[in-house]
């Protein structure tokens, strides 16, 4: 039994987790959901007592079966630590030691554990991984492999709370689906309280027995699962649910020229022998919205760098209104560049860090004018222009790029997974002002997502894409409601959407 | 707030602190080398080339605070006067060097390819002939001067701030910005620039250390000042006969050289110390 107590936590006497309390009984799932800054990962750390340096909890007890953790001696804290407690970290790569093979690593776990060393292949059975990835190293497995090995060390004790800091984020839709199965499956098995951290309700709505709503470090909501989805009672919970776009949810019917501004014919690239696009042809409407979807190295992002004019060279032709491309961007001539522009999926790295957001504006305007209507166009508050990009949020760090991106007003503009950074509320925000500058100006866009329900919010044309090539490709609605191919249906599985296969003419 | 948390709170204080201190003695002992080489003839006792036969290897105290030499030539006003010589070398030598790897290096890293690997070839080929080989036949057409001794250390430099320059170049051409400009066909020298600047300053402080080291180091080889006028280099070289006479005369200038550097190099590990805790 874990009990929570008015907990509070302050870095460096800033309060960010104020009076919080929850139980969680062993063998229940605790679903600890929130955006970035509301203080679910400060709380999941001080669950386990490792704040980082700063941090400290300033009031509040945390009991796990029935002993004080915050009142234990360094040595007990060791030995609890060692005994009793699980974590499983956001990213699983740098949780693994790059240098030692993943059996040597488990069976450390083990030693620790006092259990014998010949226990590895039964602790990788348990995740459900071959044994033969015990001679490997962490760089020779997937994000999804690491991520079990991960589990694995976590599951060598027998601990009485296992926290789950955002266990799947970064990994395809496929794999997430996975790693929650497997994490449901071993629930019982395990025995352990579980803390799973997460910023997506529905995710932790399916597989979490009582949900917690964090928002800006106070529990705004707590409660069975079924109830806090179904029937929410606070308006922030009612917020985040709203805000996540839905397959199904009621979208805006656009109508576009059909005349294809840009064409792709017979696209290859390579890196090495492998093949990243094969024979990819595409083309996009005036006016059209087209989205991109398909698992990671799929081929979609180099898809969209290629029609952009960055990445490698290859086979196959780009037209523009019917006129052939210079596949390379330095190639092609500055009127030509100025028609295709592109927002970046990392924000961080999008924005020159030394420059202020009018510095940025005005050398994308080129003749300098009309920096605070390009801003005022992505609903960009005028007094941020004179900061720098270290001191905006994500969404506002994307508002920037997006207004970048049309300060040369471009035909079209290539999306590469513009809001899989942001928060569901921020990233809410960011799509209308997408989608209502491309209503104002007639802009096309080839939007990549690995998130099919934003797609479906915005794309007129969806394009599914797997191993390099395109496997199915059609109206948003069709494709996303009523897929044909297996790897569009297993997709929508994945993604938590139950495709009404084959719905044709019921009526 | 718990003992352990308290703890982290102090380290972090103190290595915040350890900078700040190291910052502030490193800038100070530079400083007073400055003020030294600008006005020793307004600091110094005697004139550092006047020689005195009566009195010759005195012992520190007294009339010659630092003892004499063997041409009985004051050792406190000769270490003094010492400081301009290599003053006059090393930062001219710095900032040439520093801007010319700077280009060099921005150049390769951002056009790549072809013209990258001619740069860095050429570099390793300068890089790996012997500076004293190099400055012994630049000094033997040229003759001895500031300019020479200036040129061949800046020379020296040049491949090894090239070649960082080129590396942290490397990393920001890669990130999302740099290719928004490409994409809009803007300069990405321009954009990159202010990007590696932490990385020219610390390589501008560590390289001004070193300058320090070989312009003394040439005047030790008497590759340097003409003979007889006061340089730490050349004294330790002239004196070190006489180490076991008249240890001071050695110690004195060996001294010199190394509050300088270590001045230095006290202001180039806060500065570099400060970017990474930032």
């Amino acid at each position: 039994m874990i009990t929570v107590d008015g907990l509070s936590v302050a870095y460096q006497g800033v309060a960010v987790v104020h009076d919080v309390s929850f139980s969680i009984a062993p063998g229940r799932t605790y679903g600890l959901v929130g955006e970035s800054g509301s203080g679910k990962t400060t709380l999941g750390r001080a669950l386990g007592r490792h704040l980082p340096s700063g941090g400290a909890v300033t009031a509040g007890r945390i009991e796990v079966d029935g002993a004080d953790v915050l009142a234990l001696p360094p040595r007990e804290l060791r030995a609890w630590r060692a005994s009793a407690l699980a974590v499983v970290h956001q990213e699983a790569g740098s949780a693994l030691d790059p240098t030692m093979r993943v059996g040597a690593q488990l069976a450390e776990a083990l030693r620790i554990q006092g259990r014998p060393r010949g226990d590895v292949t039964g602790l990788l059975a348990k995740v459900r991984l071959p044994g033969e990835v015990a001679r490997r190293y962490p760089h020779q497995l997937s994000g999804g492999q690491q991520q079990r090995v991960v589990i694995a060390a976590a599951l060598a004790g027998r601990p009485r709370l296992l926290v789950l800091d955002e266990p799947t984020s970064g990994l395809d839709a496929t794999v997430e689906r996975e790693i929650l199965n497997l994490i449901w499956a071993l629930r019982a098995e395990i025995g352990a309280a579980i803390v799973l951290i997460s910023h997506d309700l529905a995710l932790v709505g399916r597989l979490c027995d009582d949900v917690g709503v964090l928002y800006a470090g106070r529990l705004v909501e707590e409660g069975p699962a079924a109830r806090v989805l179904s029937e929410p009672r606070h308006p922030y919970t009612r917020a985040l649910l709203d805000s996540a776009p839905r397959i199904g949810a009621e979208r805006a019917h656009r109508g576009h020229d059909v005349t294809p501004l840009l064409e792709v014919r017979g696209l290859t690239r390579a890196y090495g022998k492998t093949k990243v696009l094969d024979d990819v042809s595409l083309a996009i409407g005036r006016g059209e919205i087209v989205g991109l979807v398909g698992e990671s190295g799929s081929g979609k992002t180099t898809l969209a760098r290629a029609v952009a004019g960055l990445g490698r060279r290859g086979g196959g032709a780009i037209t523009l209104d019917g006129a052939e491309l210079p596949t390379e961007v330095g190639r092609r001539d500055p009127a030509t560049r100025r028609r295709i522009s592109m927002v970046f999926q990392d924000p961080d790295a999008s924005l020159n860090p030394s420059h202020t957001v009018r510095t940025i504006l005005t050398r994308a305007l080129g003749d300098g004018g009309g920096v605070a209507e390009l801003a005022a166009l992505a609903a960009l508050e005028p007094h941020l222009l004179d900061v720098r990009p270290s001191r905006l949020s994500g969404g506002q760090k994307q508002r920037v790029a997006i207004a970048r991106a049309f300060a040369g007003r471009p035909d079209l503009i290539v999306c590469d997974e513009p809001v899989s950074a942001l928060d569901v509320s921020v990233q809410a925000g960011v799509l209308r002002t997408l989608a209502d500058q491309q209503a104002r100006t007639g802009v096309s866009y080839l939007f990549i997502s690995h998130d099919l329900a934003v797609v479906y919010q915005l794309a007129d044309r969806v394009v599914v894409m797997s191993g390099g090539r395109i496997v199915e490709e059609g109206p948003a609605e069709r494709i996303l409601r009523e897929p044909r191919h297996p790897y569009t249906i297993g997709l929508l599985r994945a993604a938590g959407h139950e495709p009404s296969q084959r719905r044709r003419h019921v009526h | 707030m718990s003992a352990a948390d308290a703890t982290a709170v102090r380290a972090v204080t103190r290595t915040r602190g350890r900078f700040r201190v190291a910052l502030s003695v490193g800038v100070a002992l530079i400083a007073a080398w400055t003020v030294v080489a600008a006005l020793w003839p307004a600091l110094a006792p005697y004139d550092p080339e006047a020689q005195d036969p009566l009195a010759r290897f005195l012992a520190p105290g007294g009339a010659h605070l630092l003892g004499t030499d063997q041409f009985g030539r004051d050792t406190f006003s000769r270490m003094l006067a010492g400081a301009r010589p290599v003053l006059q070398v090393a930062p001219p030598a710095t900032v040439l060097g520093v801007l010319l790897g700077t280009a060099i290096g921005l150049a390769a890293g951002t056009l790549g390819g072809l013209v990258d690997e001619i740069i860095m070839r050429v570099l390793d080929a300068v890089a790996i002939f012997p500076a004293v080989i190099a400055t012994v036949l630049f000094v033997a057409l040229a003759g001895r001067s500031v300019t020479v001794m200036v040129l061949v250390i800046a020379g020296a430099f040049t491949p090894i701030v090239a070649r960082s320059v080129r590396a942290a170049t490397l990393v920001e051409r890669e990130k999302a910005y740099v290719e928004a400009v490409r994409l809009r066909g803007g300069s990405t020298v321009r954009e990159i620039l202010p990007n590696i600047g932490p990385t020219v300053l610390v390589e501008a402080t560590s390289r001004f250390g070193d300058a320090i080291f070989a312009a003394a180091t040439l005047s030790f080889l008497g590759l340097g000042q003409p003979p007889g006028s006061p340089d730490w280099g050349a004294s330790v070289s002239d004196n070190r006969l006489w180490l076991t006479v008249a240890p001071w005369t050695v110690l004195a200038p060996a001294l010199a050289i190394a509050s300088l550097v270590v001045g230095i190099a006290l202001t180039a590990d806060a500065l570099r110390g400060r970017r990474e805790h930032a």
